[in-house]
């Protein structure tokens, strides 16, 4: 179940890796679901460290939303799907 | 109910007296026949991955959000402010997320002893309870308008009101869950 993880912080080149990367993940704030289980999916789907994971939720919980995870779309609309699947609710975006 | 305790090597353990057993199989079926793929006859295989691979090969579904706001909340919009990029990503995706969520409940039923008794999952035994009583809470929170001042709508409410049994079930549930989640931890 658990997908590849999406590079956050892949090396540049100077040529593709700007035009590869301008997608986002994007996890929203929702009432429902508990701290815990949102830290156990961002560990379990992307495979992040607790601290990271509990970072991320905190984020969401606090600031409405947080960027789980960045790369090509392709990528990021694999992650959103899987994300539904554990009922979070996230969304793609383009990051100009 | 004796909440979950992690298991060694993995998986979890609990035990359920038999009317929250009952509670459990008659919400988790609610929500499997809302989530039912469509069109049903497109999977044919017990085995989740091929009957995700099946209803992903099949005609792809409907581009609209779903009307109900419960079905929106378990099938959510995979872009916001760009309704054609929304409607592309759910035609290619909500009926494998369908199917994914029917599947997790229904794993959940297997696993559930009608009438009650000690319960002994595996670990992906586990993800699917984790999954089936998420989209459990995410319907029954959605009909109950649930905010983040669950415990002060619920204080509000008088202990006759419908509406506060709905309340405790909803608060049990996530007990359930944080249990689970902890013994998984």
């Amino acid at each position: 179940m658990s997908a590849a993880p999406a590079e956050v912080d892949l090396p540049r080149s100077e040529d593709k890796t700007i035009s590869d990367r301008p997608w986002v993940t994007i996890v929203w704030n929702d009432p429902v679901n508990l701290m815990s289980y949102v830290t156990y999916v961002f560990q379990h789907v992307f495979g992040y460290p607790k601290k990271k994971a509990t970072k991320l939720m905190l984020d969401v919980h606090h600031k409405g939303r947080a960027v789980v995870a960045a790369g090509a779309r392709e990528a990021m609309e694999h992650n959103v799907e899987v994300l539904h699947g554990y009922g979070l609710w996230a969304t793609v975006r383009h990051d100009k | 109910m004796e909440p979950f305790r992690s298991v060694r090597g993995g998986g979890a353990r609990a035990w359920l007296a038999e009317p929250e057993a009952a509670l459990l199989r008659n919400l988790v079926s609610q929500v499997m026949e809302l989530v039912e793929p469509e069109d049903s006859d497109t999977a044919t295989s017990d085995d989740p991955t091929i009957a995700a691979l099946e209803a992903m090969l099949h005609d792809p579904g409907s581009e609209q959000t779903p009307e109900d706001p419960v079905l929106a909340r378990l099938l959510p919009d995979g872009y916001r402010d760009d309704p054609e990029a929304a409607g592309e990503f759910r035609r290619y995706t909500e009926p494998a997320l369908r199917s994914a969520k029917h599947q997790a409940a229904r794993e959940m039923l297997d696993t559930l002893p009608a009438a009650g008794g000690k319960i002994q999952l595996t670990s992906d035994q586990a993800l699917a309870w984790l999954k089936a009583l998420n989209d459990v809470r995410l319907a029954l929170g959605v009909r109950l308008g649930v905010t983040e001042e669950f415990e002060a709508q619920w204080s509000r409410l008088k202990p006759d009101d419908p509406q506060s049994a709905a309340f405790e079930v909803y608060a049990w549930l996530g007990a359930v869950q944080e249990s689970l989640v902890q013994a998984l931890s």
